[in-house]
């Protein structure tokens, strides 16, 4: 038996507006440029992949199912700027066949820095979810695939997930191969799920690439593989970007056309299905612990968290930010929360990475600022006025025991 | 078989006085190291005569040091630059005043004109003649004032010619060009059967302003020498002392003095505790010592003059950032120099480097705001400043001489194969 668990990402950041030094005032993001990339990436990627997943869910008649993970900041940018890309999404969630994961709200990496904002922001989106597709998440997944066992431990503390999901990186599975279902240590029921990233980066990184062997990369050939796995495995994990469909690999690379004979193609073999994390979770029992005392993320060859914490600037500023914390919710001002929130998406560490000569494209491609300095610049002055905005609204802490020392 | 050059460039240490100077020295050197054989031309003000009979008088070999180059003088009174003092058009009264010293040094009254047009011409006689006692494949020439004498030699040996462009009349003199310096500069481009350019940014102005055929034009960075520079730890200094921010090289219009100070401005209106440096000399250092008067910040800006060896390490000693705000810098070396010595920089778009170079802050010369945004930034986060710095001066060891000079091995080689 082998399952294909496809999980997709699916996730915008607020971009943020240039914001100098002599800027004040509270307006952040780039409303316009979030509006554009919001709008154009559903036309190229979010309406045509939902159609075409509508389209083989109804084809082969509940058999071909998926996952996606959607951000609540992308939810609600949709409602904003794309109303037509949130229907479609709940359209697909009425087939019965697509499951919908938790993670954090704002795509953050508060599990690193704040264990109270974590949960916070964990139960902000599962009720999102709940609102707008009528599910309750039983599966988590950490932004990037952050994780490590303290990660799973407090997941399944939180309660009410069944399975977590992770990057299936060599140094943590050594000879061990991801098409099993695994569980982290210290847990009692909890399971982990581990992305089979050859495959998922063929789809992902080298479908498109003719200098690859195996170019081109048709439905069929893949089945194949897929196919090859039966007997090595329960389940091949493909965990991938929704925006790899139309947007990381455009059109014409023929993406849509393979998407669109694959399920054919792994369904072809009797013994093959498709299943969702959970079904996944159910269906398999753990046949080993795997051990990850450090952090991994599916992000660049180091699979690991350089590509957000890597450097000097990156662990100022996401310092800076949580630093604020107390003063931010001391506030009570919910528009000075929802902007530090919004600051927290990873993505805005991400486009301060300095490492861009051995794995650049990817950095670049994705990254609205000139240069790594200048999004940390944008970022720091933004954070200055926020914190000095924290102070208007809220007195700091000394000032009412002063108060009350003169009453 | 070794290709030989005949180069006719500008200025060796320990007269350097300029961009122009060390591109032509580290090219050369380079080319040296890596087995070309050189013959450099430097124009020179006071020759050293040769005792010995017959010989040219102002002709001479220098010792230098550096392999397979060989250095010879012309007299001549071309600088790459005015001096400091004339206002208005450096070289044409440095030319006369200079010319009359030459005059003095060859003992003599010299037929010289006082103007630029006949010592450019006079140079180009000269080279002719020196060049009849030399072997060579390949003419290069840098920069205007030697296309005429590169020309002519091309057209009476029928050698190839390279032009090298490092500067144009655009980047020096705006929309004002002097026509007959675009002449001549138009008619050395065209003549050449490669022109070589410091940068995709001039080769643009080469191909749109001066018309020449693109596939003709070739780009060659500029390099950097960090020998004896590798490792340079930083004195630590006080925590408490103002921050200084330095310009560094001429004070004309072409390297933006103004934004400078008007970023300056600004920037104390948030850090009042910031110094800054201008070090240089140029037609404009008066006007900008005025306005950093008239802006209400001379008390906040120091003017050091042209400085020279030592102070000039001082001066980057000081500096907590570099600014380049050039309003059109074919290459900018500057601020590779100043991460040399371990100093973060901030250039302006319209260069160069900032086309080849990632671990800068850019901005537009024009967009003081931005220009004092990122300055303030640079002040007051060290996580930037350090990366700036050590990511910078990592980048700018790339920027290899040697590579360069390999550059313009294949370009000659392809001319030697067409001709």
């Amino acid at each position: 038996m082998a399952s294909v668990c496809f999980y997709f990402q699916v996730h915008q950041p607020y971009r943020l507006r240039h914001y100098t030094i002599f800027d004040n005032g509270g307006d952040y993001f780039d409303e316009y440029k979030n509006a554009q990339v919001c709008q154009k990436v559903a036309g190229k990627c979010y309406l045509p992949a939902n159609r075409l997943l509508l389209d083989l869910i109804h084809q082969h008649g509940g058999r071909f199912k998926v996952a996606f993970s959607i951000t609540g900041v992308v939810l609600e940018q949709f409602r904003e700027y794309a109303p037509e890309v949130l229907a479609s999404f709940q359209e697909l969630a009425e087939t019965g066949c697509v499951e919908f994961l938790a993670e954090t709200y704002y795509h953050s990496l508060s599990f690193l820095f704040s264990p109270r904002e974590f949960a916070e922001q964990i139960d902000a989106h599962k009720k999102i979810v709940r609102e707008l597709f009528g599910q309750t998440p039983r599966v988590f997944r950490n932004t990037e695939l952050v994780y490590n066992n303290d990660l799973a431990v407090a997941i399944e503390r939180m309660g009410g997930f069944d399975a977590v999901l992770a990057e299936g990186a060599d140094h943590i599975l050594g000879y061990r191969s991801p098409n099993y279902v695994y569980r982290p240590p210290n847990t009692r029921k909890l399971k982990l799920l581990l992305k089979n990233y050859r495959l998922s980066d063929d789809i992902a990184f080298r479908f498109s690439n003719r200098g690859w062997r195996e170019w081109p990369l048709h439905a069929e050939k893949f089945g194949q593989w897929i196919s090859a796995v039966n007997g090595n495995g329960y389940t091949i994990n493909l965990f991938i970007d929704y925006e790899t469909l139309g947007e990381h690999q455009w059109e014409d690379t023929g993406i849509f056309e393979f998407m669109r004979y694959l399920p054919a193609e792994v369904l072809k073999h009797p013994d093959n299905d498709f299943k969702t994390p959970s079904e996944v979770a159910d269906a398999y029992e753990a046949v080993d612990a795997v051990d990850v005392p450090y952090f991994v993320s599916w992000a660049d060859i180091e699979r690991d968290l350089s590509a957000w914490l890597g450097n000097p600037m990156q662990h100022n500023a996401i310092h800076e930010l949580y630093n604020l914390e107390r003063i931010v919710k001391a506030s009570g001002d919910p528009d000075i929360l929802a902007s530090w929130r919004k600051l927290q998406t990873s993505d805005h560490f991400y486009y301060m990475c300095t490492k861009w000569f051995a794995d650049g494209d990817v950095h670049k491609y994705f990254n609205p600022y000139d240069s790594p300095y200048d999004s940390y610049i944008n970022f720091m002055n933004i954070l200055d006025n926020l914190r000095s905005r924290c102070n208007v609204a809220a007195p700091t802490s000394r000032e009412p025991a002063l108060v009350a020392s003169l009453t | 078989m070794k290709t030989k050059v005949l180069m006719l460039g500008w200025e060796f240490p320990p007269y350097i006085s300029g961009g122009l100077g060390t591109a032509c020295y580290g090219l050369t050197k380079a080319m040296g190291r890596i087995g070309m054989d050189v013959t450099f031309l430097l124009p020179r003000m006071n020759p050293v005569r040769i005792a010995g009979e017959g010989s040219e008088p102002t002709v001479e070999y220098l010792e230098h040091g550096l392999p397979n180059v060989r250095l010879r003088m012309v007299a001549s009174s071309l600088t790459p630059y005015g001096k400091f003092g004339n206002p208005r058009s450096g070289w044409r009264a440095t030319a006369t005043a200079e010319a009359e010293l030459l005059e003095e040094s060859l003992g003599g009254p010299a037929p010289y004109g006082p103007n630029i047009q006949e010592e450019v011409h006079r140079y180009a006689v000269r080279v002719m003649k020196i060049a009849e006692s030399e072997q060579f494949d390949v003419i290069h020439a840098h920069d205007w004032m030697t296309f005429p004498a590169g020309i002519a030699l091309a057209a009476t040996t029928g050698k190839p010619l390279v032009v090298q462009v490092h500067s144009t009349e655009f980047d020096r003199s705006g929309e004002h060009v002097n026509q007959y310096v675009y002449d001549i500069e138009r008619h050395g481009m065209h003549a050449a059967d490669k022109v070589i350019t410091v940068s995709n940014y001039t080769r643009n102005i080469v191909v749109n302003r001066y018309a020449v055929t693109p596939d003709k034009v070739e780009v060659v960075y500029n390099g950097i020498d960090f020998s004896g520079c590798t490792e340079t730890p930083r004195q630590a200094r006080p925590a408490q002392r103002d921050k200084v921010v330095l310009f560094l090289g001429r004070i004309t219009m072409q390297k933006g003095p103004e934004y400078f100070l008007y970023a300056a401005k600004r920037v104390l209106e948030k850090e009042p505790n910031v110094k800054f440096v201008m070090a240089g000399d140029g037609d404009r250092l008066y006007g900008t010592i005025e306005l950093a008067a008239w802006l209400g910040i001379g008390h906040k800006v120091f003017f050091t003059r042209f400085l020279r060896g030592e102070d000039v390490d001082k001066a980057y000693s000081m500096a907590d950032l570099y600014v380049m705000p050039s309003v059109s810098e074919p290459f900018g070396i500057a601020p590779l120099e100043a991460l040399k010595h371990n100093v973060p920089v901030l250039i302006s778009k319209s260069s160069g480097i900032a086309e080849a170079f990632h671990h800068a802050l850019k901005v537009d010369f024009w967009d003081i705001s931005e220009m004092a945004n990122k300055i303030v930034a640079v002040l007051r986060y060290p996580p930037l400043r350090e990366a700036l710095r050590t990511n910078g001066r990592r980048e700018a060891l790339w920027f290899r001489w040697e590579d360069s000079a390999a550059r313009v091995s294949e370009i000659y080689q392809r001319v030697l194969n067409v001709a």
